[in-house]
């Protein structure tokens, strides 16, 4: 079952229905007895609609966080459940989590809310509805890895960051925290939660990517070990921590167990957040009629023809052999009356103009890559701006300190073949959408917004 | 353990003279920034790679464990 809740920072309306279920296992392993059902959506959100859940209603729904007395203790029972990180790369957190534990240095544990990607609403609408269990997730990261030092990262938006001050204040008054948290500031810029620009913010730089090796689990925050997670991985860490791996599979697949959030938009225009299984179908999440393709992944994803669509559930099972992937759960379904070349172009352009500019390759080729895209867009383009795309997209793939580049060519590329017969119409003068009225969203300020990263 | 030559692009200021250096392994884009083989540094060039990571003027040359 999936549930729609109101989204704090968008339109609203209630989600799609209809999940698949594995049947639940056995009963849970972790510290905490048995829990609700496991089969029974929503986990993270809610059950009724979207008022913010304060500290009172959050214990005595779930009782204080289950601390286990000992660092490590957490990490078996992640690896059991299966959880993967939910910022977008579905990485296994608990060899993460191991890494940084087995460190000698004291790690630093950060949460990352920077939710940069302007298509994404989850992690702002999560933060919102239901702080305490991502502020629960982070101090059990913490007592895992053996840390003292916590922040959370979030979002540049006044009211949110109030507002889970208040939460951080209210949760050390009660004595529910062992580690104190402190809320830091990310910009609204698409890179700032990549995770070494996440760290060099957090250590009083600008929120710029750097060179990896060292990776952040290695050298971070102030060139301490340090682990971060996106908040949703958070939450979850918080259920699991309770309730056992047993309970956190009995929703989604047996490879890609658990629900995700997951930022709707389908083809008329509306912005839903919804907790859904994975592996459920993505016709049960976005009509697809009247929809020519679908974007998985936000604006690092890739483009997939509707009627394929049709047949893929949300996993990565099944959407990594089209070129695309379940990512931080954004899903756009694009009208068929609108120019996914236009709409493409127009997104090109705002991640060339995110680019930090420190890298020679992401800096020369991704503007040149987007004024290409827009010569496509364009009637009877240049014939070679197709073949230069291509050529300047195998030059900077691969080159750059972060996957900024990368994930922009995966977007690109997949457009120019999802789209072919669009660019077909468009050399011979014409285009399915002339009009061409913005459809993917993006923030209103990007060129104002180019020269600040702090 | 076998090294793979890196750059780090974010120091990298694309004057090439690795190139120069080590035409076995850097060539240069057509912004002028290098592209390094990514392939185990063979032991012969031991020596000329050694040269060209404490020459480059911004040390941008990386020796890492091959991935
Ligand atoms: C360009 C770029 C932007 C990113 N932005 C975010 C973000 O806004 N929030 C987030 O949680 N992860 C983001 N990530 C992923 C982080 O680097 C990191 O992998 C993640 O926070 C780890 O958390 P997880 O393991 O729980 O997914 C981004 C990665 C890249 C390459
Ligand atoms: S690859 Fe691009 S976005 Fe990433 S650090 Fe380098 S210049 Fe910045
Ligand atoms: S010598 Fe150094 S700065 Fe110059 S191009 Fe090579 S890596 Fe870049």
């Amino acid at each position: 079952m999936t549930y729609g809740t109101t989204v704090p920072y968008s339109a609203s309306s209630p989600g799609p229905r209809g999940s698949q279920r594995v049947s639940p296992g056995p009963a849970g392993t972790g510290p905490a007895g048995t829990g609700p059902a496991g089969g029974d959506l929503p986990r993270l959100l809610p059950v009724h609609g979207a008022v913010p859940v304060d500290l009172h209603t959050h214990v005595s729904r779930y009782a204080a966080p289950p601390y286990f007395g000992h660092p490590g203790q957490l990490i078996p029972v992640l690896k059991a459940a299966g959880l993967t990180g939910r910022g977008g790369a579905a990485f296994p957190v608990y060899r993460k989590l191991q890494a940084v534990a087995e460190a000698r240095t004291r790690p630093v544990v950060i949460g990352n809310g920077a939710e940069g990607e302007p298509a994404s609403d989850k992690d702002k609408s999560l933060l919102w509805i239901s702080p305490h269990l991502v502020l629960d997730g982070l101090q059990l990261a913490a007592e895992a890895v053996g840390s003292q030092a916590v922040a959370l990262y979030v979002h540049r938006n006044a009211r949110l960051q109030e507002r889970l001050r208040a939460a951080v204040a209210e949760r050390a008054a009660a004595g529910i925290d062992r580690a104190p948290v402190e809320i830091i500031d990310a910009p609204p810029r698409f890179l700032a939660g990549e995770e070494s620009a996440l760290a060099s913010r957090i250590s009083g730089q600008p929120a710029m990517p750097r060179f990896k090796p060292p990776r952040v689990f290695e050298r971070g925050v102030v060139g301490r070990p340090t682990l971060v997670h996106n908040v949703e991985t958070l939450a979850h860490m918080a259920l699991i921590a309770r309730y056992g791996p047993a309970w956190f599979r009995a929703v989604g697949t047996p490879g890609e167990p658990g629900s995700m959030l997951c930022t709707l938009h389908p083809a008329d225009g509306r912005r839903d957040v919804v907790e859904t299984a994975l592996g459920t179908p993505l016709r049960e999440l976005l009509r697809l009629d009247g929809t020519q393709a679908v974007l998985s992944g936000g604006y690092h994803g890739a483009w997939v023809p509707a009627a394929d669509a049709a047949r893929m559930t949300l996993s990565n099972e099944d959407l990594q052999p089209a070129g695309a992937f379940v990512g931080a759960g954004v899903l756009v379904a694009l009208p068929a009356t609108r120019c996914g070349i236009a709409e493409t172009a127009r997104v090109a352009r705002y991640l060339a103009l995110e680019s930090a500019g420190q890298c020679g390759p992401c800096f020369n080729g991704l503007p040149r890559i987007a004024a290409a895209l827009d010569e496509v867009a364009s009637p009877r383009p240049d014939p070679r701006a197709v073949t230069d795309m291509i050529r300047w997209a195998g030059l900077v793939e691969g080159r750059g300190a972060c996957h900024h580049p990368d994930g922009t060519t995966r977007f690109v590329r997949s457009a120019l073949h999802v789209f072919r017969e669009e660019i077909r119409n468009h050399s011979a003068g014409r285009c399915v959408d002339p009009a061409r009225e913005p459809f993917l969203p993006l923030p209103a300020d990007t060129a104002l917004a180019a020269a600040d990263w702090s | 353990m076998k090294k793979e030559l890196r750059v780090d692009p974010t120091a990298c200021s694309g004057h090439g003279l690795c190139a120069e250096l080590l035409p076995e392994l850097i060539t240069l884009d057509e912004w002028g920034y290098p592209i390094v083989a990514r392939e185990p540094v063979p032991r012969s060039l031991d020596r000329h790679v050694r040269r060209a990571v404490t020459d480059c003027p911004t040390l941008a040359l990386r020796l890492l464990p091959a991935s």
